[in-house]
């Protein structure tokens, strides 16, 4: 029985609930439209359909899209060697879903990480904490509006970050940019997002402090 | 305080016991200790909180994350080729090995796996088993070492070295070797390079064999190994094991033949598997796929299409355009590949939008990467699945009931790189 059919009787199983599998370069996927019943397919698909391996979650940010969140369940069975693709969205406000470590311990680890890069919990966790940042960081790294430089943040006795200098790079390029400069890897400022160096930024500020406008009164003159 | 008088007596453990009895109660008492980040048998950054009842462990806590760099953030901001040499700080005992996974993985998004030329898929797979010999060899040097026995990590460190020089001669870098191109290699190989793989087989297999002679019936070795660390099937496949460590619990599992890519399929090799799941099994399970790496090395050295010397010319990468940088004299002479070699660089190679995984046989376990992709030169999303840091989360149930001196072997023996882990 191959991953299609699979899809095929977890659909029969759940109605509704799963979409239409998709197959593209050979890996199907299904998404599942309610998050909360996440746990229930992931049990029926090990029980039942044999999906015995857990080989990876993974998490997607849709940035300015809604639901916000996509969590992305690889499941293998391993005796078949067939795979298949469980999606689920979650909004942003409610950013939580059913955990399933009880189905495999090895999403323990998986949840965690996803818990401390992107911000997303999971309901029943037992012991969700930060596992590559350190326990205290403020922030969630792997969302698409944390700036690839870092950001501040300090914790007494512990450990602090500071934006990295992007002066030189590294030169970023962005997908599926509208103008040529856009997609061309240049040096870019990460909140704005804009082109410009730093060392223009810099020295916008500059005029701005002087002339209190932030073109200045004509041509700039160089310091 | 006893002196050497009361210790030769031979009722004096019976005295010591009475002393220690009027001490006030330990029994329940425990310690907290800290091995790591930074410890000869952690292998890199990994910090255990261990939790002891006198020198049994009674709980154990892998913190991980001191070698985070953000890799997963990183490839978010550049196209795919230029990601390739972040690969090789991945497990950085087995560069090559991150590069061909990498390489796969890309070209699956692009629909060009099964269009590779035959002579790339022979070199990735050549270049591929080195990389695992090369990992397993420092694996278990540094185990043997952890363990007491330092002569086998300097015997072992010689062999290395000639894979390290088979690397600087096929990339031009011993360590970081970025080898592979998306759609191909980065170059053909060198003229003799096969004649130096021939011979390096050819003395790899009396050294393994000396290696063998000093540890697989060493009385010390196995009595440390033996029944210690012991993972059942059911527990390796709740802790999505992979890599030697699956096998080494039973379970027949290798995407090498389970899932065949490159050209697996016409090699003939065997899958070594244990059958209690200790430390022992996992040693032995090592020990046998370097064997059969290099059963698969030579296959290879007989197979590739072109021979030895390329002197029929058999092409290395996939013919497009759009994917591979054309060569050097027919941009300076040409329109088109001129347009090419510009687009490439400046917004590498369009790949649809859809998302794929693949998972590769690296030596330490199953490297998966996950993309999504938007359209565009450059990944939405790009999850890397790292066999060492899966592998570690089983420390949280394996270390409880061994003692402190065991926790070096059962390290060794789950063989991990934390550049790796951390990502």
């Amino acid at each position: 029985m191959n991953s299609l059919e699979q899809a095929g009787k977890l659909k029969e199983k759940f109605g509704d609930l799963i979409s239409k599998p998709t197959e593209f370069r050979g890996d199907v996927s299904v998404n599942i439209s309610d998050a909360e019943k996440i746990s229930d397919v992931c049990e029926f698909a090990k029980k039942i359909l044999g999906f015995d391996y857990l080989a990876d979650i993974s998490s997607l940010d849709n940035y300015g899209d809604e639901p916000r969140w996509t969590v992305v369940y690889h499941l293998r069975n391993l005796k078949k060697g067939n795979e298949i693709r469980l999606k689920t969205d979650v909004s942003e406000e409610k950013s939580k879903l059913p955990s399933v470590i009880g189905i495999w311990k090895t999403a323990n680890w998986h949840e965690r990480e996803i818990y401390d890069m992107m911000g997303i919990h999971f309901r029943g966790h037992p012991d969700l904490r930060r596992i590559l940042m350190w326990e205290g960081y403020p922030y969630f790294p792997l969302r698409k509006d944390f700036p690839l430089a870092g950001k501040d943040s300090e914790m007494p006795g512990v450990a602090f970050s500071k934006p990295s200098p992007m002066e030189g790079g590294p030169f970023v390029t962005v997908a599926g940019g509208n103008s040529a400069q856009a997609r061309e890897p240049r040096i870019r400022i990460p909140e704005t997002d804009s082109i410009e160096t730093m060392s223009h930024l810099e020295r916008r500020k500059d005029i701005q402090e002087t002339h209190g406008h932030p073109k200045g009164p004509g041509p700039i003159e160089k310091k | 305080m006893p002196t050497i008088q009361d210790i030769e007596i031979p009722d004096s453990a019976a005295r010591n016991a009475a002393v220690i009895e009027e001490l006030p109660d330990f029994q329940d008492e425990r310690m907290v200790l800290n091995m790591g980040p930074s410890h000869p048998a952690t292998h890199g950054v990994l910090r255990i909180v261990l939790e002891l009842d006198g020198e049994v462990i009674t709980k154990a806590d892998p913190d991980v994350g001191y070698l985070h760099r953000g890799d997963e953030k990183i490839a978010e901001n550049m196209t795919y080729t230029q990601f390739i040499p972040y690969t090789d700080r991945l497990d950085y005992l087995a560069p090559l090995a991150n590069n061909v996974a990498y390489a796969l993985a890309v070209e699956k998004l692009l629909g060009i796996h099964d269009k590779l030329p035959p002579r790339c898929q022979y070199i990735r797979v050549m270049v591929a088993e080195l990389a695992r010999i090369s990992a397993h060899l420092l694996g278990l040097g540094a185990f043997a070492m952890d363990t007491g026995a330092v002569t086998v990590f300097l015997l072992l460190f010689t062999e290395r070295e000639k894979i390290y020089n088979l690397a600087e001669a096929i990339s031009g870098a011993r360590f970081t070797t970025s080898y592979t191109r998306i759609g191909g290699v980065m170059r053909d190989t060198p003229p003799n390079w096969c004649d130096q793989v021939r011979q390096f087989c050819k003395e790899f297999i009396p050294a393994l064999n000396e290696v063998e002679t000093l540890l697989t019936r060493n009385r010390i070795w196995v009595d440390r190994l033996r029944d210690l660390g012991h993972i059942s099937k059911e527990m390796a496949i709740d802790y999505g094991l992979s890599g030697p460590n699956l096998r080494g619990s039973g379970i027949e599992y290798d995407l090498r033949k389970n899932q065949p890519y490159l050209c697996y399929k016409d090699l003939e090799f065997d899958i070594p598997i244990g059958t209690v799941g200790d430390c022992y099994d996992r040693y032995m399970v090592r020990m046998e796929e370097m064997r059969q790496s290099v059963r698969i090395l030579y296959q290879c050295l007989e197979k590739i299409p072109g021979g030895w010397k390329n002197e029929t010319h058999e092409p290395v990468n996939v013919d497009d355009g759009k994917i591979i940088l054309p060569p050097k004299e027919k941009v300076m002479t040409k329109m088109e590949e001129l347009i090419h070699q510009f687009m490439l660089v400046t917004e590498g190679m369009n790949c649809p939008p859809g998302e794929i995984y693949f998972g590769h046989e690296n030596p330490k376990g199953e490297l998966g990467f996950y993309i999504c992709s938007k359209g565009g030169g450059v990944p939405y999303r790009l999850k890397i699945r790292s066999p060492s840091f899966i592998n570690l989360s089983i420390l949280g149930e394996l270390l409880p009931g061994a003692m402190i001196s065991d926790v070096p072997v059962i390290l060794g023996s789950i063989d991990f790189v934390m550049g790796e882990a951390d990502r």
